[in-house]
């Protein structure tokens, strides 16, 4: 009688095994089939996880800095954040998108790299109020209804938080890898943290942390204040074993030309700003091909 | 009508704290208007329902406290002996303070449908909901759920640059589509005063907040400037308004929160 027991128990073991296995096929086929965008050889996305850290910034410096490192490379930039678009602003692009002959929008470009943002498809004054489901189609449309011709890389500004937006275009598309922005302040690094560690659950590889913001000098007497506290997001890196892919520090003048709609990448090459951008951005290609080998 | 209110009951004044932007400072202005009322004298509750990125609990030292059921539903963590400060935040519900809460719209919305009907939050003079940015599934929870109970308004924080602004205007179109008054701006991170020479620096630029009010109609309450003690005591969880009361910053959100209060008495 053991002996049947035990076959029936193990019978049992390998039954629930293959069962979970036929529930995981089931539950998958529900969700959405990860395919690359047409075109696009990367696809990086700026996040963090706590809003205002600066990922949009980044963004687009991180895009201007590629280009400005290979001038080869082809680069493209989407804005995901659906609620608060801010690279039109900070592009200084403006205007409903063309329709191209299959029917798909063309992106609006400026210093030679092609955006597409909700901005774009509303009124600057008008709030986007959607729940979950039109959001995930609106994504579904930014990243398939695009012509982006030939890219070698698609840098996606990511909105703040771990949600709708940030599980629709995991679950979507292909992702090279993900820069994580953050300033030195505990209450943004905790965020941080808790983006990583969406990436690692939905399997996107943590290229690396940039501390934003980091320390401000005055004008006048050059003294440093670290008004956001320091070196936060450079322990945060050691604690999560990721790289610190960059530390930029707050200065006037990437606000002033972002202000403006013009990054300071390409506005003012030679600062130690942009130049702190530029190290970024092949800090990021470096990670990149360690990823991928 | 006691027991449809739920928890709200005996809450006179029902504040939310918006912005479309993140990052501007919601969470510490909701901390120190509350502590501010606070030492005014007034029972507070603050509500957080930044569920992808709960900062309340830190910055009242509040930790991961056990949350309690009662009869009436959950109890808030009182951040005081005297219990004149209370908080609920799903900071409280993680098990891992390191985990991420990565759901979709119906789960989020269900979460906070709970969170607002259901802590037993006892007499209040204000409660302060702090949200997440933009427009999505938490504000409209947040709002669904508290229509049997009355909103008093939304107050608006921005900092002073553009990028900012233009998604605080967006907000206060949703607060006027969705019937939400709105109680005043505040422009937060205006200015930045060297602690070496004084010189002011514009880091994050100045009054755009207050243009914000002019070119929408609504009220100015007041600009809080860049203050690495406010962001260094947001950070230890210590209560800056009792650490700093000599500072610019301090008289700067004490006189908002009177300007508040007496719009909200006014009704």
């Amino acid at each position: 009688i053991t002996s049947l027991l035990c076959s029936c128990v193990s019978q049992r073991s390998v039954d629930s095994k293959a069962l979970q296995e036929r529930q995981k096929q089931i539950m998958a086929k529900g969700l959405p089939k990860q395919k690359p965008i047409a075109g696009v050889k990367q696809v990086i996305v700026v996040a963090s996880g706590k809003g205002g850290v600066g990922k949009s910034t980044t963004a687009v410096n991180l895009a201007l800095g590629l280009m400005a490192n290979d001038s080869s490379k082809s680069v493209g930039l989407l804005d995901a954040d659906v609620y608060g678009p801010s690279i039109p602003k900070l592009m200084n692009l403006k205007g409903n998108p063309e329709l191209s002959d299959n029917n798909l929008m063309v992106p609006l470009t400026n210093y030679g790299i092609p955006c597409m943002s909700m901005g774009f498809l509303v009124e600057d004054v008008a709030p986007i109020v959607w729940r979950g489901l039109m959001v995930m189609s609106a994504i579904e449309k930014l990243l398939r209804q695009v012509d982006w011709g030939s890219l070698d890389y698609l840098v996606v500004d990511m909105p703040p938080g771990t949600g709708d937006v940030q599980l629709s275009i995991t679950q979507n598309i292909p992702i090279a890898g993900a820069v994580i922005v953050s300033t030195p302040q505990d209450i943004a690094l905790l965020d941080a943290r808790r983006g990583a560690e969406m990436f690692k659950k939905v399997h996107v590889p943590v290229l690396g942390l940039v501390q934003n913001m980091s320390v401000f000098q005055c004008p006048n007497c050059r003294h440093q204040t670290h008004i956001f506290g320091s070196d936060g997001a450079r322990q945060l890196a050691d604690t999560l074993g990721v790289r610190l892919l960059g530390d930029v520090p707050l200065h006037l003048n990437i606000r002033e030309t972002s202000d403006r709609g013009q990054p300071v990448v390409v506005s003012s090459p030679d600062s130690p700003e942009a130049e702190a951008y530029r190290k970024v951005a092949s800090a990021v290609v470096q990670r990149l091909q360690e990823v991928n080998t | 009508d006691d027991v449809t209110d739920g928890g709200l009951a005996q809450v006179r004044h029902v504040v939310l704290v918006l912005s479309g932007k993140g990052g501007v400072g919601k969470s510490t202005i909701t901390t120190e208007l509350a502590l501010a009322f606070r030492h005014a004298g007034k029972k507070v509750g603050i509500l957080d329902v930044d569920l992808c990125g709960p900062s309340i609990p830190r910055m009242l030292s509040i930790g991961r406290p056990d949350v309690h059921q009662c009869d009436a539903g959950w109890v808030p963590v009182y951040a005081d002996a005297q219990k004149s400060l209370a908080l609920m935040s799903i900071g409280f519900l993680l098990e891992d303070p390191d985990e991420a809460v990565v759901w979709r719209g119906p789960k989020k919305s269900a979460m906070i449908g709970q969170f607002v009907s259901d802590v037993a939050w006892g007499e209040l003079d204000v409660l302060l909901v702090d949200t997440p940015p933009g427009t999505s599934d938490e504000h409209l929870a947040v709002l669904e759920n508290l229509k049997k109970h009355r909103v008093d308004g939304a107050i608006l924080v921005t900092t002073p640059q553009a990028v900012s602004t233009g998604d605080v205007r967006r907000e206060i179109t949703f607060c006027k589509k969705t019937g939400v008054r709105v109680l005043g701006i505040v422009e937060n991170m205006s200015g930045f005063v060297c602690p070496h020479c004084s010189e002011c620096s514009n880091i994050f630029s100045k009054g755009g907040g207050e243009d914000l009010a002019k070119l929408t109609g609504s009220v100015f309450l007041g600009s809080v400037p860049l203050d690495p003690l406010l962001s260094s005591s947001i950070e230890e969880g210590k209560d800056f308004m009792q650490s700093f009361p000599n500072s610019a910053t301090f008289s700067a959100i004490n006189s908002i929160s009177q300007a508040l209060l007496s719009s909200l008495q006014n009704d």
